[in-house]
């Protein structure tokens, strides 16, 4: 492996003005809205997805109940996993137009602004 | 003989269609920024199109509507997990990867750490995936061909013409096309494929009085199956649900790591364009598995699903096309000839579409990290890049080649099931790693890529699915159902699919490796990655066309 030290081996030294940009108040806003949706969000679909894999394996007998006609259980839930996701999909698409992107793309002005400076 | 001709036409209509796209698109495809990443100019609409065309593979569309007719139920998991796995992509990845890289899934590692190590690991695990993905279309391929063409499953000269010929449309692609080319072949595809099977869903439907209930209810008497019930195909024994639950993982976790999918959000001009196309490939994907649904359990309604079918003999790969000729008339009929015709030039276009996109990533990615980067040292010119790119191309659909052909009798959806794997035990760690966790460095990324390609790799190699398998043929005898002939066993790993062990040692090794290592310019860059990836500060620019 390659030894530290090597100049055309370590990435360059970054932009102070990233430095900055990250310490601002609207950028610190910006990561906690973010991940204030996004985390939890995967936590929650996924937990939702293992809760159908593992129900298939081991409560069969549940998941064999009829519902409605022909359609069990089983069924219902693997669709109801089609509804979650295309709603997730929706919630997160206005949840960033909304909250992320104004912010997003006033930090991003900034940065040209100082860069053309 | 007429439906010969027939199909030959349709295939040679597909086939122009995607020659003449690509030739167009090369007029416009000028340096390394057009031909790897369509000069960042394709709308968020056309990226979704383009995302769904490259995913949709003969995997979803030959392999999971098979499976759902063989085994009802457990293969509608297939479906389910692809779909799922998006919104790992869309909260996760998309638009922080569109912010933070350029051309490969190196570039957003290489961004803060030792750029020669990880761009070789990254490089490597884009290699194999993709490889792992290709040969499961190149088996496709030769499946689609062998049922239209009559040929006989012994007759290796037609069906390695074919696959050759495939061989050689897809380094056409990828040298002519690079990344516009390759776009547009998706987006027609994707197209075709979302009107072919909507065709198909509609007259299996009309045959019910679109009664779903029906249908199902007749796929379960015609099949003599439980097909609606948990467990057809993994309910067996503790060890086969393990399995399930290690494809659910797999399947879940592979999608935000596949290299053809990630350097798709390199192809729009802004990171709010990669969520569009993400919001778009999850519509239309969302609905095809939803066809898949019908098809799958149409097919087994309507045909005949016995040990000795041609639904069963071809691992459930042929069920699609067999069924497209039953309703259109069944066997013999000039109906059942065109629309056989049709659903199998469609299949042909949806290969080809994802073969160009995953051998252009794999030789942008042996061309861009390997060659210009380090073994060159970032010396390396535009033309030099793109002409090492070409003759990655061919290396790379060769070795798929070879490795289809001991392949071929093994379902399509399951050889892919094997490629996500892969993806979610050595890419997913480090890209998630790299994106949230300031502390992450070279050798966190390094062995977690390498951990978790060989473990995933070593274990599939020791599964039953290369040696010790066996199923039983229309006769009764005991065949074998793994890559080594009857006889030769030599798997001490139970399971088929090796996720529930090699996704969670690659997130494992992931973290050992950062905190046994310290490299505080890993750690100051993040900074500057984090406000790029969130903000778009710094990210790389459209070309101005």
């Amino acid at each position: 492996m390659a030894q530290t030290g090597e100049p055309e081996d370590v990435a360059a030294r970054h932009d102070p003005l990233y430095e900055r940009m990250s310490e601002s108040a609207d950028f610190v806003e910006l990561r906690r809205r973010h991940r204030r949706f996004v985390l939890p969000a995967t936590i929650a679909f996924l937990t939702w997805y293992l809760l159908f894999v593992v129900m298939s394996n081991w409560a069969s007998g549940f998941m064999k109940t009829q519902v409605v006609g022909n359609l069990n259980v089983a069924l219902v839930f693997g669709l109801l996993q089609f509804v979650t996701t295309f709603l997730i999909a929706y919630l997160y698409s206005g949840y960033s137009i909304k909250r992320l992107d104004p912010l997003a793309g006033q930090l991003n002005d900034e940065y040209e602004k100082e860069r053309r400076a | 003989m007429n439906d010969t001709v027939l199909t030959v036409i349709l295939f040679t209509i597909v086939v122009g269609i995607t020659v003449a796209v690509t030739v167009r698109a090369s007029r416009t495809t000028s340096g390394t920024g057009d031909y790897f990443a369509g000069g960042r100019s394709f709308s968020g609409v056309q990226n979704g199109l383009a995302i769904g065309g490259d995913y949709m593979s003969a995997a979803s569309f030959l392999g999971i509507s098979g499976a759902i007719a063989l085994y009802g139920y457990d293969g509608f998991l297939y479906s389910i997990g692809f779909l799922v796995a998006w919104l790992v992509a869309l909260l996760l990845v998309a638009e922080m990867l569109r912010n933070s890289g350029k051309f490969t899934m190196a570039d957003q590692l290489a961004y803060r750490m030792k750029q020669r190590p990880v761009r070789t690991a990254a490089a490597t695990s884009t290699v194999v995936v993709s490889i792992f993905y290709l040969l499961a279309q190149m088996v496709g391929a030769g499946l689609l061909v062998r049922l239209l063409l009559d040929i006989d499953a012994d007759n290796t000269l037609g069906v390695s013409a074919v696959i050759a010929a495939v061989g050689a449309l897809m380094v056409f692609y990828v040298t002519v096309g690079g990344m516009k080319g390759t776009t547009y072949v998706q987006i027609v595809k994707a197209v075709l494929l979302m009107t072919g099977s909507a065709l198909i869903v509609v007259l299996v439907l009309v045959k019910f009085n679109f009664n779903i209930s029906d249908m199902l209810g007749t796929a379960q008497s015609n099949s003599g199956k439980p097909l609606l019930d948990p467990g057809l195909q993994y309910g067996k024994t503790f060890t086969s649900k393990l399995d399930f639950l290690s494809l659910g993982l797999a399947l879940v976790l592979g999608t935000a790591g596949l290299p053809h999918i990630l350097v798709r959000f390199y192809t729009v001009p802004t990171a709010r364009d990669a969520r569009k196309s993400v919001l778009w490939a999850i519509g239309i994907i969302g609905v095809f598995y939803l066809f898949t649904l019908v098809l799958g359990f149409g097919a087994a309604a309507l045909l005949n699903t016995g040990p000795d079918s041609g639904v069963a003999t071809s691992k459930g790969n042929l069920a699609s096309p067999l069924l497209a000729e039953e309703v259109g008339g069944g066997a013999g009929s000039t109906g059942g000839a065109i629309l056989l015709a049709l659903i199998s030039a469609v299949a042909f276009a949806t290969i080809l579409a994802v073969v160009a996109g995953l051998v252009l990533t794999s030789s942008t990615s042996v061309a861009h990290d390997i060659y210009n980067s380090v073994l060159r040292k970032g010396t390396a010119t535009e033309r030099e890049e793109i002409r090492m790119t070409r003759f990655a191309a061919a290396g790379i659909g060769i070795v798929a080649i070879a490795l289809a052909i001991p392949a071929r009798n093994l379902n399509i959806a399951f050889l892919v099931a094997l490629a996500f794997a892969v993806a979610a035990s050595a890419n997913l760690p480090s890209l998630v790693y790299n994106l949230f966790w300031r502390r992450f460095n070279t050798r966190g990324a390094v062995w977690s890529i390498y951990g978790g390609l060989t473990s995933a790799l070593v274990l599939v190699f020791f599964s039953p699915v290369v040696s010790g398998k066996t199923g039983v043929d229309a006769e009764g005898n005991t065949i074998t159902a793994a890559l080594f002939p009857l006889g030769v066993d030599f798997h001490w790993f139970p399971l088929e699919n090796p996720g529930l062990v090699s996704i969670p040692l690659g997130f494992f090794l992931g973290w050992l490796g950062t905190v046994t290592s310290k490299e505080q310019s890993a750690e100051d860059r993040y900074t500057e990655l984090e406000v790029r990836a969130l903000t778009g500060a710094g990210s790389e620019k459209a070309s101005g066309h």
